[in-house]
């Protein structure tokens, strides 16, 4: 199993690696588009900004690879919704591969949402063995509207797509890697799939 | 619906945790993996170090600590204690820490705020504030509650928003120690007055304390230290309880 973590510059990809380890799986860090071409599973990991992120992408030219990859492939927080249409975030035009606007929270709830929050109507291999409604690790201020490539619901401020799915991509809204054992779980159906 | 948050509190000073830790089931209490490990499996919804190091030498340490951490716990944790740029930041950051938290370099230096949430983003930057009730007016302190600034913490904790704090983490230094239960009601007009989480801090000492501190004081989460260590509140006891009462939690 080669497992890639897509390293562009974004967010906390350390744990990401030492949550695959703790499963038996050594992950390698790369932003080399071959090295990342030949993997037969890509994490797309990011925290902090849409646009400068986005950036970064672009800097590296592997806005143009993402979506032309053909194994599963599982975009995580922001990398998930760098994987959709558009982010109001900075104003950001994403990589389009879900067909879905990424907005940000009103101000009637706490933004950003911060702590453990339930996941609900899962429909995908991704939550095999995962139960209704539970809980994962979240932190964001942006999010995806319901829509048709939506694989998991959580609710805040209304119900909004925490997990999305076409074709062999994947996203999560959530933290598998910070999410516990059920977290875990969700990693392990991953590199199943 | 987004659960309220338990948090303990580890204090570290070169790399190990102090304050005694009466845990059974621990082979090493003074090793924060263990014990972290250990707070996971119990319910523990997030973990907070605090690095009371006093020497360089102490906060390199630190690092290493972060690192093990991240290798071997599965829940999110948060790192202060001598934090003042944004290199310590990165190094944290990249040694796979979730969040940092600031406290009295922010007070110094109030752009340091800004610095953060624009480089690494709201979502990991805690700020800190430490405020005592002075003749009806709370005031933000430091050095543990041993300097008054000039600054008013309602004041306070509205500046570092703006300028891009995603948590207020607020103890009460009146609190702090007595386990006479939290300052609810400055939690309650923190929570009024910001659009961003609050954790309550000082003074959790029963369980009826932290029923308070969520319905009451509307804290979004709360952190407490010695009942945890040793022993005096099971995390899933309180959970428990919490449900009981119709408090949001995650079991």
């Amino acid at each position: 199993m080669k497992l890639v973590i897509i390293n562009y510059g974004a967010g906390n990809i350390k744990s990401i690696q030492f949550a695959f380890k703790r499963l038996g799986v050594d992950a390698i860090l790369s932003n080399n588009p071959e090295e990342i071409k030949a993997a037969d599973k890509v994490i797309f990991p990011g925290v902090g900004e849409a646009n400068s992120a986005m950036q970064m992408l672009r800097a590296s030219g592997l806005d143009t690879l993402i979506p032309t990859l053909k194994q599963p492939v599982l975009g995580i927080c922001l990398g998930m919704q760098l994987m959709c249409k558009s982010s109001e975030e900075g104003n950001t035009k994403g990589l389009g591969i879900f067909n879905v606007a990424i907005k940000r929270f009103s101000n009637v709830v706490k933004v950003p949402q911060m702590g453990w929050n339930t996941i609900s109507d899962l429909k995908s291999p991704l939550f095999k063995n995962i139960e209704e409604d539970a809980f994962m690790y979240l932190v964001h201020s942006f999010y995806a509207e319901a829509c048709k490539e939506q694989i998991a619901t959580t609710n805040y401020e209304f119900d909004y797509a925490s997990a999305l799915q076409k074709d062999n991509f994947y996203g999560v809204q959530f933290h598998p890697e910070k999410s516990s054992v059920v977290g875990e779980q969700i990693l392990k159906n991953f590199l199943a799939i | 619906m987004l659960t309220k948050r338990i948090i303990p509190c580890l204090d570290i000073k070169n790399g190990r945790t102090v304050k005694g830790v009466n845990f059974v089931d621990l082979r090493d209490a003074g090793d924060p993996v263990e014990l972290a490990k250990q707070y996971a499996l119990k319910g523990a919804d997030e973990l907070v170090f605090l690095d009371i190091s006093a020497t360089l030498e102490g906060r390199k340490t630190m690092h290493d600590m972060v690192l093990k951490v991240a290798e071997h716990v599965n829940i999110p944790f948060t790192v202060g204690g001598g934090i003042s740029s944004i290199e310590d930041v990165d190094a944290l950051l990249k040694c796979g820490a979730d969040k940092i938290s600031i406290n009295s370099s922010a007070v110094k230096r109030p752009e340091l705020v800004n610095e953060l949430a624009n480089k690494f983003g709201s979502q990991c930057v805690v700020v800190a504030i430490d405020a005592k009730n002075v003749d009806g007016n709370w005031i933000v302190h430091l050095a543990g509650g041993t300097i008054p600034t000039k600054l008013n913490l309602f004041d306070w904790a509205k500046e570092v928003e703006q300028r891009g704090a995603g948590e207020i983490l607020f103890t009460s230094m009146d609190n702090d120690g007595t386990k006479d239960g939290f300052a609810n009601d400055a939690l309650a007009k923190l929570s009024q007055e910001l659009n961003i989480p609050i954790i309550a801090s000082g003074g959790a000492g029963t369980i009826q304390h932290f029923v308070d501190t969520f319905k009451k004081g509307k804290a979004d989460a709360a952190l407490a230290a010695s009942v945890f260590h040793f022993g005096e509140i099971p995390i899933s006891e309180l959970k428990e309880a919490l449900k009981e009462n119709n408090i949001a939690v995650r079991l």
